[in-house]
C-alpha cells in the first residue's frame, strides 16, 4: 500500500550559458565587462528612454529632467554608490566606463539633482523628494520555491520557467486592460526572474498609496509560516481579473504543464502538500485513501489522473463544506499565480536594476522580453558576456558608425527595445508634451484681457 | 408678544439651484432671528440624538435610512418651504458652536453629522447625488445604460465576489479614474477597465461620507479656535448664553455641565449602590468594600461617578478614607490619596473640574491584573458576567438576552437590557453614561416610592463649581 515514487529523472541544471570558446573563462569578469561597456552597452537608448522626450528642442522640454534622475552603481568590491546623476548621454557613458559598475540601478526622478541634495537640506521643508518614478514590478522565481520541485534557490530551468511566463501574461494583461497602461517593458533579470517597467506618464506620477493599491490588487498569495493554505479565495465568485487570469493562463499552465513538469502528485509527500490545502478533512481523507490503494497502473499520467480525482471530488457537489467552493481554483492559484515582491512596487524611491546590465553570477545580459511571445523566451539561451565578446571578435570590422551590438546577438534585443517600446513611448511623450504646452498657452491667452 | 417682521432674505439655496443636500462648507450670510437660533438647533439635536440612539441599538443600514427620514421629517420641517434649507444650514452651524468646545463633543458631533449626511445622501435622487459629487469636485461620471449593458456581467461578478447585493437594471454606477479609489482597487472591490474603476452606489456613499467627515473635522477645529479666541467674548450678551444653555439643556455625550443632580449622602450610599449603580460602578464599589483599596483607574472611574451622582467633597474624603485606612492607614491616606480626590473636585492643581467618564470612555479602558475598572460587559468572562448579573437581580431569561448582546459586542445595549430587567420597565434612550443610568434609575425608584423626599441644603464652606440643587420632590399620584 505504498504510493509509488515516480522517478524524477530531471537533473538540476545550473544555467551557466553556452561557451562558444573553451578558452574564455565562463560568464563574467571585469575585463569583459569593461569591453562590454566600451562597445555594446546602449547608452543612447537608455538616455533617450530616461529623458522621456525632454532631450529635444521643444520649448516645453525640461532640460533638468535627466539630471534629476538617480542612478546607483555597485562596484566590484560591493562598494555601493548612491545618488549619482548625469547631465547628458556623454556624461552617462563616461561615468559608466570609468567606474565599470557590476550593477547599475535606476531610481526615481527627484525634485532636484540628487547629487546636489545636501544643498537643499537647509531649507528644512521636504525639498528633496521623488517626483516621478516608473511603476515597477519584480518577480523572482525563488518566491515560488515551495511549489517548484525541479529546482530551488538560484537555479532555474525550462520546467519552472513557465511560471515566469505565466506571471508576465497575467500581469501584463491586467496592466493594459484593467489599468489602461500602454508603455510596458519586461526585462529578464539575468538569472531567475523578470522585472517590469510601466512608463506611462500616468504611471510615473502615481503616489506611494496608489502603487500599493495596484500591488494589492495583484496580490493573492499570502504566504506565511503559520497557514497551510496560502491562497484563500472567499466570496461567491471570483473577481473578473482572477477569472480571466485563471481561464486564459493559469488553468492551462497548471493542467498542461506544471502537473507533469513538477510531478505534483507523484509522491506521498507531494500529494499531502496538496491535500493540506483542502479545508475539509473528510474530502482529503477520502482522496488520501484512494491514492494509497493504487497499486498498479501507468505512472506516466499519475499526476493528471489524481488531479481529475481531486477535481471531481470537490466539484461533484457531494461535499458542501465551507471553503470548498473555490478549492480547485485555490490550488491552481497556489501553484501558478504570480508572486510579486510587494515592497519593490510600493515606494517611489525603490531602485531597480537597469536593462542591459550583465548579471555577475551568470554572465547573462538583462534583455527585454516580448510579452506577446514570452512563451518562446528561453532563459538558457540568453546571450552571455563571453558569447557576445566572442561574436564581436569573430564579426570582423564593421563600417565606421555602425553599431557594434548589431553584429552580435544583442542586436535583436536592442532593436526590439527600440521598435516595441522606446519609439512608441517617445512618440507619446512628445504628443503629451505638446498638447500640455499648447493648452497652457491657450489658457494664458484667454486670461489676457485687452 | 411682539411680532417681528421677518426680513426678506436675498436668495435661498434652492433658488440658486444648489443641491438640496448642503455641505456646510461656509457659514451662511443669512439673518436669523434669535429665537430661531435656539429653536432650530434644538430640532436638529433631536435628529442627531435619534441617530445616536439608532446606531447604538445596532440598527442595520436600511433601518437607519428609514429612521433618518422619519427624524428629519418630524423635526426639520418649516411652514415656509423656502425656509427649510435655511433651517438645515443654520441649525448645523449653531450646533457647531455648541459642539466644538471639547474633544468628546467634537467626536460625537462629527460621527452623528456624518451619519446624518450619509443617510440623507442615500435618500436623495440620482440627480441630487450627482450634484453633491460635483460640489465635492469628485471626478465621477455616471455610467450610461449602454455602457452598463456591456459590463453588467463583470459588475455582477465583482458584487458576488465581495458578497454585495447584485446590481439591478437601474443600479447606478460611477466611472472613476482608478487613482481616485485606491482602497477599492486594493481590495479588488471594483471592476477595472482601461484605467477606470466602476464604483457602485454604496461605495460612492462611503467615499462621499469620508470627504464630508474630513471637511467637517477640519472645520470643527477651526470653529473651536474662533470660539475661544473671539466669538465667545464678542457674543457674551447675545449668542454665548444661548450656546451654553443649549449644551446644558440637552444630554450631550457627557455629564460635565451641572445638571439636575440629586445629592448623595454617605448613609444612603450602600443602598443606592445596590439599587441604582450600573454594573461597572457596582463592581468597583463592591471591590472597594471588599479589598479596602482600588488602583488608580478604578479610583478615577468610581470617584468621578460618585461626584457626578452628588457626593460632596467632604463626604467623598470621608468615604474613601474609611475604606483605605483599613488597608493603608489614615496617615498614608491623608498623605497619598486625599490630594487626588480633591484634585478630582477641582480643588487642587489647575482646578479643572473633571468630568465623570461616559460609557464610550469606560469601554475604551482596558483593565489589567488587579484592576477593576473598564466595562464589565466587555472584560468579564462569560461565567463571571453571568454571576454578576444574577447578583444584580437579573432573571435567567434576561441574562441570556444580555449575553447575546455581549457576544455581538453591543456593550451599552447589554447594560440597557440589564437596566430594563432590574427596573422592570423599558429605557428607550439607551444607556450612554453611568450617571445617566443612576439618574434614570433613581427617577423610576422615586416615582415608585410615593413619598416626600427632601434633600439637604448644603452648608459647605467650600465653593462649588456647579450650583447645589436642593430638590423637594412631592409626588402627584
Amino acid at each position: 500500500m505504498v504510493i509509488e515514487e515516480a522517478v524524477n529523472g530531471r537533473d538540476d541544471m545550473l544555467i551557466d550559458g553556452q561557451m562558444a570558446d573553451q578558452d574564455l573563462p565562463s560568464g563574467f569578469n571585469p575585463n569583459f565587462l569593461k569591453l562590454y561597456y566600451a562597445k555594446l552597452f546602449p547608452y543612447g537608448d537608455i538616455f533617450r528612454w530616461m529623458s522621456y522626450g525632454n532631450d529635444g528642442k521643444h520649448p516645453a522640454c525640461d532640460k533638468s529632467y535627466f539630471s534629476r534622475r538617480e542612478l546607483s552603481f555597485t562596484l566590484e568590491n560591493d562598494i555601493y554608490l548612491r545618488f549619482l546623476s548625469f547631465n547628458s548621454v556623454s556624461e552617462l557613458e563616461k561615468g559608466i566606463r570609468e567606474k565599470c559598475p557590476f550593477k547599475i540601478d535606476i531610481g526615481p526622478v527627484y525634485s532636484v539633482d540628487p547629487a546636489k541634495r545636501h544643498a537643499y537640506a537647509q531649507s528644512g521643508e521636504n525639498v528633496f523628494k521623488p517626483v516621478e518614478r516608473e511603476l515597477i514590478f519584480d518577480i523572482d522565481i525563488t518566491d515560488y520555491d515551495d511549489v517548484r520541485y525541479c529546482c530551488s534557490g538560484a537555479d532555474v530551468c525550462l520546467d519552472c520557467w513557465p511560471l515566469m511566463t505565466a506571471a508576465i501574461r497575467v500581469i501584463n494583461t491586467a496592466l493594459r486592460d484593467d489599468f489602461g497602461f500602454r508603455h510596458i517593458l519586461w526585462v529578464y533579470s539575468g538569472r531567475r526572474g523578470v522585472h517590469c517597467w510601466v512608463c506611462d506618464g500616468k504611471a510615473r506620477r502615481l503616489t506611494n498609496e496608489q502603487r500599493a493599491a495596484i500591488a494589492d490588487y495583484f496580490r493573492v498569495y499570502k504566504g506565511s509560516e503559520n497557514s497551510k493554505k496560502k491562497v484563500s479565495l472567499t466570496g461567491h465568485a471570483l473577481h473578473p481579473f482572477l477569472v480571466r487570469s485563471y481561464t486564459e493562463v493559469l488553468k492551462d499552465l497548471f493542467e498542461q504543464t506544471l502537473l507533469s513538469s513538477q510531478q505534483i502528485f507523484s509522491t506521498e509527500d507531494k500529494c499531502e502538500k496538496v491535500l493540506e490545502m483542502i479545508p475539509d478533512e473528510s474530502v482529503s481523507a477520502e482522496l488520501r485513501g484512494r491514492w494509497q490503494k493504487r497499486s498498479s497502473g501507468s505512472k506516466d499520467n499519475i499526476n493528471a489522473v489524481r488531479w481529475e480525482h481531486l477535481k471531481h471530488t470537490l466539484q461533484s457537489g457531494r461535499h458542501k463544506g465551507q471553503g470548498l467552493r473555490r478549492c480547485v481554483e485555490e490550488i491552481v492559484f497556489s501553484f501558478s499565480y504570480p508572486r510579486l515582491d510587494m515592497e519593490v512596487s510600493k515606494h517611489m524611491n525603490h531602485l531597480l536594476k537597469a536593462p542591459f546590465c550583465v548579471h555577475p553570477k551568470t554572465g547573462r545580459v538583462c534583455v527585454p522580453i516580448d510579452p506577446a511571445h514570452c512563451h518562446e523566451f528561453d532563459p538558457t539561451t540568453v546571450p552571455t558576456l563571453s558569447q557576445l565578446l566572442q561574436e564581436l571578435n569573430s564579426g570582423g570590422m564593421g563600417q565606421e558608425g555602425d553599431n557594434d551590438w548589431d553584429r552580435t546577438s544583442l542586436g535583436e534585443s536592442v532593436r526590439f527595445f527600440r521598435s516595441s517600446f522606446l519609439e512608441p513611448l517617445l512618440k507619446s511623450c512628445k504628443e503629451e508634451m505638446e498638447s500640455a504646452y499648447n493648452s497652457k498657452l491657450q489658457q494664458s491667452k484667454n486670461s489676457m484681457t485687452w | 408678544m411682539e411680532i417681528v417682521r421677518r426680513p426678506q432674505l436675498k436668495s435661498t439655496a434652492i433658488d440658486r439651484g444648489v443641491p438640496t443636500l448642503p455641505l456646510y462648507r461656509s457659514a451662511p450670510s443669512l439673518e436669523v432671528r434669535l429665537e430661531d437660533f435656539e429653536l432650530y438647533a434644538i430640532d436638529r439635536l433631536r435628529v442627531l440624538t435619534g441617530i445616536s440612539d439608532g446606531l447604538s441599538r445596532g440598527k442595520r443600514p436600511e433601518e437607519m435610512e428609514k429612521l433618518v427620514a422619519e427624524l428629519w421629517k418630524a423635526n426639520m420641517r418649516h411652514p415656509q418651504a423656502s425656509e427649510v434649507m435655511n433651517k438645515d444650514i443654520i441649525s448645523h452651524f449653531v450646533l457647531r458652536l455648541v459642539y466644538c468646545r471639547t474633544e468628546d463633543l467634537r467626536k460625537w458631533f462629527l460621527s452623528m453629522e456624518t451619519a446624518l449626511f450619509r443617510y440623507r445622501f442615500r435618500l436623495q435622487t440620482a440627480e441630487a447625488q450627482r450634484a453633491v459629487l460635483a460640489e465635492f469636485q469628485l471626478p465621477y461620471k455616471a455610467v450610461t445604460t449602454s455602457e452598463f449593458e456591456v459590463i453588467k456581467d463583470k459588475l455582477t461578478l465583482v458584487a458576488r465576489s465581495i458578497n454585495q447585493t447584485l446590481p439591478t437594471a437601474d443600479a447606478i454606477f460611477y466611472k472613476v479614474p482608478f487613482q481616485e479609489v485606491p482602497e477599492l482597487v486594493a481590495g479588488r472591490r471594483v471592476f477595472l477597465s482601461d484605467g477606470y474603476a466602476y464604483v457602485a452606489m454604496n461605495q460612492v456613499v462611503s467615499l462621499v461620507a469620508t470627504q464630508f467627515r474630513s471637511l467637517l473635522s477640519k472645520a470643527l477645529t477651526l470653529t473651536n479656535r474662533k470660539w475661544m479666541s473671539t466669538i465667545r467674548e464678542q457674543e457674551k450678551d447675545r449668542l454665548t448664553p444661548i450656546v451654553e444653555a443649549l449644551s446644558m439643556s440637552y444630554v450631550g455625550p457627557d455629564y460635565s455641565v451641572g445638571r439636575e443632580f440629586g445629592e448623595l449622602s454617605l448613609k444612603d450610599i450602600d443602598n443606592v449602590a445596590k439599587s441604582s449603580f450600573p454594573l461597572c460602578m457596582r463592581h468597583l464599589f463592591d471591590k472597594l468594600r471588599e479589598d479596602h483599596h482600588l488602583k488608580h483607574w478604578g479610583r478615577m472611574q468610581l470617584g468621578l461617578f460618585l461626584k457626578g451622582v452628588g457626593l460632596k467633597l467632604d463626604d467623598a474624603l470621608a468615604f474613601w478614607k474609611a475604606e483605605f485606612s483599613q488597608k493603608v492607614g489614615a496617615e498614608r491616606f491623608d498623605k497619598e490619596y486625599a490630594y487626588s480626590i480633591r484634585h478630582n473636585y477641582g480643588k487642587e492643581g489647575k482646578r479643572v473640574d473633571y468630568t465623570p467618564y461616559s460609557c464610550q470612555k469606560i469601554i475604551s479602558l482596558t483593565p489589567s491584573v488587579g484592576d477593576h475598572h473598564g466595562c464589565p460587559y466587555r472584560h468579564f468572562s462569560e461565567e463571571n458576567l453571568r454571576a454578576a448579573l444574577c447578583k444584580m437581580g437579573v432573571n435567567s431569561g434576561g441574562v441570556e438576552d444580555v449575553m447575546d448582546k455581549v457576544r455581538h459586542k453591543h456593550y451599552q445595549l447589554a447594560c440597557t437590557l440589564t437596566f430594563e430587567a432590574i427596573h422592570g420597565c423599558p429605557n428607550d434612550a439607551g444607556i450612554n453614561h453611568p450617571n445617566q443610568y443612576f439618574s434614570d434609575s433613581q427617577k423610576i425608584l422615586k416615582s415608585k416610592v410615593k413619598c416626600l423626599r427632601i434633600s439637604f441644603l448644603l452648608t459647605s464652606v467650600i465653593d462649588w463649581e456647579f450650583p447645589p440643587i436642593s430638590t423637594v420632590h412631592s409626588l402627584h399620584p
